[in-house]
């Protein structure tokens, strides 16, 4: 497979190469160009950026923007900085992201290998959540987590993130794990593994690229969630809420240098989750179980 | 009591019955094969004898201990599928002994065992390799040495070969042979290839539609079969059945045919008695190779009969010359030696074998039972 996909580009000219990369060098430059001003922009003194040109590399470096917008800026009422939202939020999104991606992977599993009457209705109303929106939730949610007792905290922030989550993670295994040959939990069974042995032995092993896969996709989307944090985060909100808060400020000077700054500090945990599980993106896996 | 018994088992999904009363004893150290066309239920049953699936109706007993609703685990059997089914994750070591793993075996006779095994199979030198690394004909060693390892009573073989190339095929065929030879197990193994099932096999049960035709040994099955589905199922290229009259003469039952002309002629049977048959229809079976050249004839037979006849076709198949010609309007194939001296579109003395005749009701499909 490997040897031959090697040979399978379309050769084409010099010029028309040329042409090619060229294009996509300016899509990549028209791309990169606000992350290049929130670069430049948070490492200037806000006497630059007031007195004109966004555009231009600072005159004097400085990393005080940054401080301020990690540890000393005022979020609210509080000079706090991100920090402790920044806290927050990956209190939430770990927990959350492992645990939606642990129940997706075993109804998957449950789904595909271990059918019962009914599982296609089933995985068909979970699948409906995916396309339900977050606004709709939020009464019934905010109920929910009043009768439970964990509204305004993180495990409540964690509950609603998991079960949001869930209708994907399923998704993702689910379909991965309909191409895993049945065969191999009938010889597992034979050779008399249980459910779950099956399931950490077997299956979980193999599962590597789906699991990224899930991971980056829930990540992001609790990471990035505004909504939920906003509603449901009571005092402890996530990094997102503080952002805004930061932003929208609308008494003092805007520090847009410290702004900047922030909206990157915010970014930088999905980026580098982007990056890390990337390289996990390994097919192949399955190969030699079967004959394929 | 046989060793494996299938005891009038029965398995349908709703109202559709899939297998009907199928009733097979089989001795210790057998090698039976189940052997029909897709959809047959052969692999059903192979499923119900290793607990994959729930027996419907009757109850399969393996060491006169019944194991209906028995734990595929527990009922000390070990399975090759068709696929291979190994684990992708672990070495090929680690696939071997899983099952053993399983059933809490302590390290140091698990590796004794898989020494043996791997020996036995010639795959010491595969151990640490993962299954991706393998070639299909290693992959399969690897799958048997996983039922090996195991020690089981019965042996289950779900098609291992078909995802073989031809030559591999042969050449694993011989192996599982010379492997049963060796070791005496007793195998339930499942095949849709009839030339598998005759090499392979001490007993064999030809099944169709969920009924089992025929259960005898590869002989009885070949010479004898029960009825038109068994004679024309088991045998490549498939046993020539030919439409004739029942004719007695001299005391003698003839079935009469036509030859490309239409111009009719007869073929004395060897021995039976056909009178309640006299002038009624019946079908005549003759295997290809009783079909020949008269200097290729069987010369221990007592009945070669010859027949005159024009030739359609020759085909020449390096070891063999296949001429095809037509007998009572239908297409009928001879197998002759490679250097028969048979010319296409000339008529030809051939050279029949009655000996290995069989004849068929044509309502019921049975054959005639002429003691």
């Amino acid at each position: 497979m490997s040897v031959a996909a090697q040979d399978t580009a379309v050769s084409t000219g010099r010029i028309t190469r040329a042409f090619i990369y060229l294009i996509l060098l300016l899509f990549a430059l028209f791309y990169l160009l606000p992350l290049y001003v929130m670069g430049v922009n948070s490492v200037k003194p806000l006497s630059e950026i007031t007195g004109g040109n966004m555009m231009a590399l600072p005159k004097e470096w400085t990393l005080d923007p940054w401080r301020s917008a990690w540890s000393t800026a005022q979020i609210g009422v509080n000079p706090t900085g991100l920090k402790p939202y920044f806290l927050t939020s990956i209190l939430m999104v770990v927990p959350a992201v492992a645990i939606s991606t642990m129940l997706g992977a075993i109804n998957g599993y449950i789904l595909t290998k271990w059918r019962f009457k009914g599982d296609t209705i089933i995985f068909g109303l979970m699948l409906f959540s995916c396309f339900i929106p977050f606004q709709i939730v939020l009464i019934p949610m905010a109920r929910v987590l009043g009768m439970l007792g964990m509204a305004g905290s993180i495990q409540g922030l964690i509950l609603v993130h998991v079960v949001y989550g869930l209708g994907f993670s399923t998704l993702y295994f689910r379909n991965y794990y309909a191409a895993f040959p049945t065969e191999l939990v009938r010889a597992a069974q034979i050779d008399g593994a249980g459910f779950f042995r099956i399931f950490w032995r077997i299956m979980l092993p193999v599962s590597g690229p789906i699991a990224v896969v899930c991971v980056i996709w829930q990540f992001t989307n609790i990471w990035n969630d505004f909504l939920f944090g906003a509603s449901f985060g009571g005092t402890t909100q996530p990094m997102t809420v503080a952002l805004n808060n930061l932003v929208q400020s609308s008494t003092g000077v805007k520090e847009y240098n410290v702004h900047f700054a922030a909206a990157i500090l915010a970014a930088i945990p999905t980026l580098i989750v982007y990056i890390v599980a990337g390289r996990y993106f390994v097919r192949g896996l399955m190969a030699g179980s079967v004959k394929g | 009591m046989g060793f494996l018994d299938i005891r009038n088992v029965t398995k349908s999904y709703g109202a559709v019955k899939v297998l009907h009363s199928v009733d097979i004893q089989v001795e210790e150290g057998e090698f039976l094969v189940l052997v029909g066309p897709s959809g047959c239920g052969k692999s059903t049953l192979l499923n119900m004898i290793a607990g994959l699936e729930t027996i419907s109706g009757g109850e399969i007993a393996i060491k006169d201990r019944v194991v209906n609703g028995v734990h595929p685990s527990k009922r000390n059997i070990a399975m090759v599928f068709q696929s291979y089914a190994l684990y992708p994750n672990m070495t090929v070591g680690q696939n071997i002994t899983f099952g053993l793993e399983m059933h809490g075996t302590p390290k140091p006779e698990r590796e004794r065992a898989l020494a043996e095994v791997a020996k036995l199979l010639q795959i010491d030198h595969l151990l640490d390799r993962k299954p991706g690394q393998l070639s299909g004909g290693q992959r399969q060693r690897v799958a048997m040495g996983r039922a090996l390892v195991r020690d089981p009573d019965v042996f289950l073989f779900d098609e291992p070969l078909s995802n073989l190339d031809a030559k591999l095929r042969v050449d694993m065929r011989t192996e599982i042979k010379k492997l049963h030879h060796k070791l005496k197990r007793t195998i339930v193994y499942v095949t849709h290839d009839q030339i598998e099932a005759l090499t392979l096999s001490t007993r064999i049960a030809v099944m169709n539609k969920g009924y089992v035709q025929q259960l005898g040994t590869p002989k009885e099955i070949y010479d004898s079969p029960a009825n038109l589905f068994v004679a024309t199922f088991m045998g490549s290229p498939a046993m020539n059945i030919i439409t004739a009259k029942l004719v007695i003469e001299g005391g003698r039952a003839q079935a009469e045919i036509t030859d490309a002309n239409g111009k009719p002629l007869r073929l004395a049977f060897s021995s039976g008695n056909f009178t309640a048959w006299e002038g009624r229809e019946i079908l005549l079976g003759i295997r290809p190779e009783a079909i020949t050249d008269p200097e290729g004839a069987d010369r221990n037979s007592h009945n070669i009969q010859p027949l005159h006849n024009m030739v359609t076709v020759t085909e020449p198949a390096g070891a063999d010359t296949f001429v095809t010609m037509t007998l009572s309007g239908k297409d009928v194939i001879a197998r002759m030696r490679a250097d028969a001296s048979v010319q296409p579109h000339q008529p030809f003395d051939f050279a029949v074998n009655m000996e290995k005749a069989v004849a068929f009701d044509p309502k019921t499909g049975d054959r005639i039972i002429t003691a």
